[in-house]
């Protein structure tokens, strides 16, 4: 087995500030790495940088023996249209929310050369019905839904097309608590069932201990501590990763 | 006459048109940005059409100027009057006389023929606008081929219907390659865009861009195995010249709800009318 | 199955004026197929901190660990992840856990991680909480609501739900009645009877007493505090 994304002293720059430098990482099929950090530690940075919409000062990322950052736009978008997929922390940030819920999943079909309508039709129902939206809301915009009900659309039309690779930026951010939970049981279901491999960045360590199999840790732009998920929160060896741990409010 | 340029515009301008021109037809559905000017009309009356009118008249032109198919509606005569006067040309009525047709909203019922030119006027010619507002991104869609966003709109048709009602400005896609706008002429004329004989242009004023169809070119209407395009029109003959294969409009003749189909064009049912073929209310109108 | 040789553990509290703490050193046992080990010493003698350590929650300092031929000492996140899912069971003291997943599913999620189909994931869950006396009508709801024995009983479940090869079991008795403990002590003598290997941590002398083939103190670890 070969890993699925192989990240090697990844840098970004902003001028002389720092976006990210010296990332390094695999990631392996099946497994889900959840990136960790406060608000400019760099993980948005990173992980626009592996989603494609940043483009690295430096580094490599590999996908499935594939030189992410030589290939060309068409192939890279192609990718992330069938085999990749981004879960937005807001759901307008990921949905069309001018057309309907069916035509929002529907549309990584269509992009892909689906051409029948009553197939189309049926995937999408199917999927509204696996991310728990009611069938009879095929036809409603988004706009109408809860932020709950938009961050499950958004997921299901980012899998419709059943990716390998799912990038997610605060998945659950914006949630009420109980949205929450329920999302993150929906969410680790269709990461065991279409053995998804995931890449979740966030700062909530609830999130990522539910969720990730591995933890990155990063601070100033730099991975100061990875390993697996438990291990990292309750053995923490790094200075960071002891304080962000015990800064977590207790319930 | 001497108080303008031929044709209005002046030559440097005219051959920028053209280089622009010449550019759409080698990329046939492409939109070519072009350097659009200031015209005496107002935008969303021609401006576009009227600047590829003036870039490809020369003096033994013979011009027909339509819109919604009619050569009698107030845009049509402006126009027509216009290059009259500015360009000095022979004008005519005709579909099969005329070497050089200005449209909007309709292509002619009669075949158009080898050596034609047939400009559209343009309001929005990027078909993905509704969707993607960002032109940026519309462009790299266009480059990247990524039409997935067109089936959306046709889909979201679907849904809320039960069928395609997107009834004009019907998307099609040009030898395979770019999605193109082909004007807001009914879905019943996109057949007609297709291998057809005459020189296609296009012309968006205020968008500033031209696009083209050269002759014998493949074009094809967008849409879905299980439901396909279908051009319709309403289900009538005309009232006039009793055309069942024509594009009709629908007229309201009184205030207790008469109505009667009539061609949208006019040219075509002058000439069915005075080759004596009638319709159901031919006599009355007369 | 599982083979400690010299092993070391210290925590340095860097937001602490980076005081090194020393927890354990040198400690050493075996447990092999179809053989249950207790652990003994007193409270804070170290014997949680061994088992987070077999477990691979805690990093190991210094010699090794062994489990089924795999050590632990520097391993791939993903070979322990690959080992727990296999091979090795944990039954915490603590039920963690998302919210609002039913029991059934709770304790079938060993099994459907393996790719065991869920009917067949379910049936299994079913049938262990049906031995362990949770009542059927909670086993749709969270057990997150539970009595703290309940939620003992479904954790225990969880972790006998899969034959895994090798038991972490900590505490697994305590807080149950009677009747329960037998079961549990009836599920520990069957998993030795098909050749586990059980590591436990047993207050319950009698249920030490009726599991355990051998006992290892753990205080001889435990170096002693600079105070």
């Amino acid at each position: 087995m070969t890993p699925l994304l192989s990240v090697r002293d990844l840098e970004r720059r902003y001028g002389p500030r720092i976006g990210c430098t010296g990332v390094s990482f695999d990631l392996w099929p099946g497994e889900v790495l959840g990136i960790v950090g406060e608000s400019g530690s760099g993980k948005s940075t990173l992980l626009s940088c592996l989603a494609g919409q940043q483009r690295p000062d430096a580094g490599t990322v590999t996908y499935d023996g594939r030189d992410v950052l030589a290939m060309a736009e068409s192939d890279r978008r192609r990718l992330a249209r069938t085999e990749w997929a981004h879960v937005h922390q807001h759901a307008r940030d990921g949905l069309r929310m001018g057309v309907s819920a069916g035509a929002n999943v529907g549309e990584r079909l269509m992009a892909t050369g689906h051409r029948h309508y009553g197939d189309i039709r049926a995937a999408a129902l199917d999927w509204l019905g696996r991310v728990e939206i009611a069938g009879d809301r095929i036809d409603d915009r988004p706009s109408s839904f809860s932020g709950g009900m938009q961050q499950r659309l958004q997921i299901a039309r980012n899998l419709v097309t059943g990716p390998r690779l799912v990038f997610m930026d605060e998945p659950t951010g914006g949630l009420d608590v109980s949205v929450q939970a329920r999302l993150l049981d929906l969410l680790r279901g269709l990461v065991r069932d279409m053995g998804l491999s995931v890449i979740i960045v966030t700062h909530d360590l609830a999130v990522v201990r539910l969720l990730a199999d591995r933890l990155m840790v990063m601070t100033g732009g730099r991975v100061v501590e990875q390993g697996l998920t438990d291990q990292v929160l309750d053995d923490p060896q790094h200075a960071y990763t002891q304080l962000l741990v015990s800064s977590v409010l207790q319930v | 006459m001497s108080d303008y340029n031929f044709a209005y515009l002046d030559e440097q301008t005219k051959r920028m048109i053209r280089r622009a021109i010449l550019k759409a037809l080698a990329i046939p559905g492409y939109q070519v940005p072009f350097a659009s000017r200031e015209m005496p009309m107002p935008y969303g009356w021609g401006t576009g059409g009227v600047q590829l009118t003036a870039a490809c008249l020369v003096p033994d032109d013979r011009l027909k100027v339509i819109d919604q198919g009619a050569d009698d509606t107030t845009n049509a005569v402006s126009i027509r009057a216009f290059f009259q006067r500015t360009a000095g040309v022979a004008v005519t009525t005709a579909t099969t006389q005329a070497t050089v047709i200005q449209t909007r909203h309709r292509i002619p019922e009669t075949p158009l023929t080898d050596g034609q030119i047939l400009i559209y006027q343009v309001p929005i010619p990027e078909p993905l606008r509704f969707l993607e507002p960002r032109e940026t991104e519309t462009r790299r869609m266009h480059a990247l081929e990524e039409y997935g966003l067109m089936h959306v709109k046709l889909y979201e048709d679907i849904a809320r219907h039960g069928q395609i009602a997107t009834s004009y400005a019907y998307p099609v896609k040009v030898e395979g390659r770019y999605v193109m706008d082909p004007s807001p002429i009914p879905k019943f004329d996109n057949p007609k865009l297709s291998d057809n004989p005459a020189i296609q242009l296009f012309g968006a004023g205020r968008e500033q861009r031209i696009y083209a169809l050269p002759p014998w070119t493949q074009v094809v209407s967008l849409d879905f195995d299980d439901h396909p395009f279908v051009a319709s029109k309403a289900d009538h003959a005309c009232d006039l010249c009793g055309a069942r294969d024509s594009y009709l409009d629908e007229v309201v003749t009184d205030d207790v709800g008469s109505r009667m189909f009539v061609c949208s064009d006019t040219d075509h049912c002058t000439t069915r009318r005075d080759a004596g073929h009638t319709g159901r209310l031919a006599e009355v109108a007369a | 199955m599982i083979a400690v040789e010299n092993l070391s553990k210290s925590f340095v509290l860097h937001n602490q004026g980076g005081a090194v703490i020393t927890v354990m050193a040198g400690a050493a046992l075996h447990v092999d197929p179809g053989e249950c080990v207790g652990l003994t010493g007193q409270s804070g003698s170290g014997k949680s901190t061994l088992m987070r350590m077999i477990h691979g929650n805690y990093r190991v300092c210094g010699g090794s660990i062994r489990i089924a031929g795999v050590e632990l000492a520097g391993a791939e996140p993903r070979a322990v992840m690959a080992l727990r899912r296999d091979t090795l069971g944990y039954v915490s003291q603590f039920l963690r856990v998302l919210p609002r997943v039913p029991t059934v599913q709770v304790v079938a999620e060993p099994l459907r991680a393996l790719g065991v189909a869920q009917e067949v994931a379910q049936a299994r869950a079913e049938c262990l909480l049906w031995r362990l006396n949770i009542p059927r009508r909670l086993w749709s709801l969270s057990p997150t609501t539970f009595s703290g024995g309940e939620q003992q009983r479904v954790n225990i479940a969880r972790g006998f739900v899969h034959p895994f090869p090798v038991l972490l079991l900590d505490e697994p008795t305590a807080s149950l009645d009677a009747q329960n403990r037998a079961v549990v002590l009836s599920l520990i003598h069957e998993a030795k009877a098909r050749g586990a290997a059980i590591l436990g941590i047993f207050h319950d002398a009698e249920a030490r007493d009726a599991v355990c083939d051998r006992l290892v103190d753990v205080t001889g670890f435990t170096p002693a505090r600079a105070t």
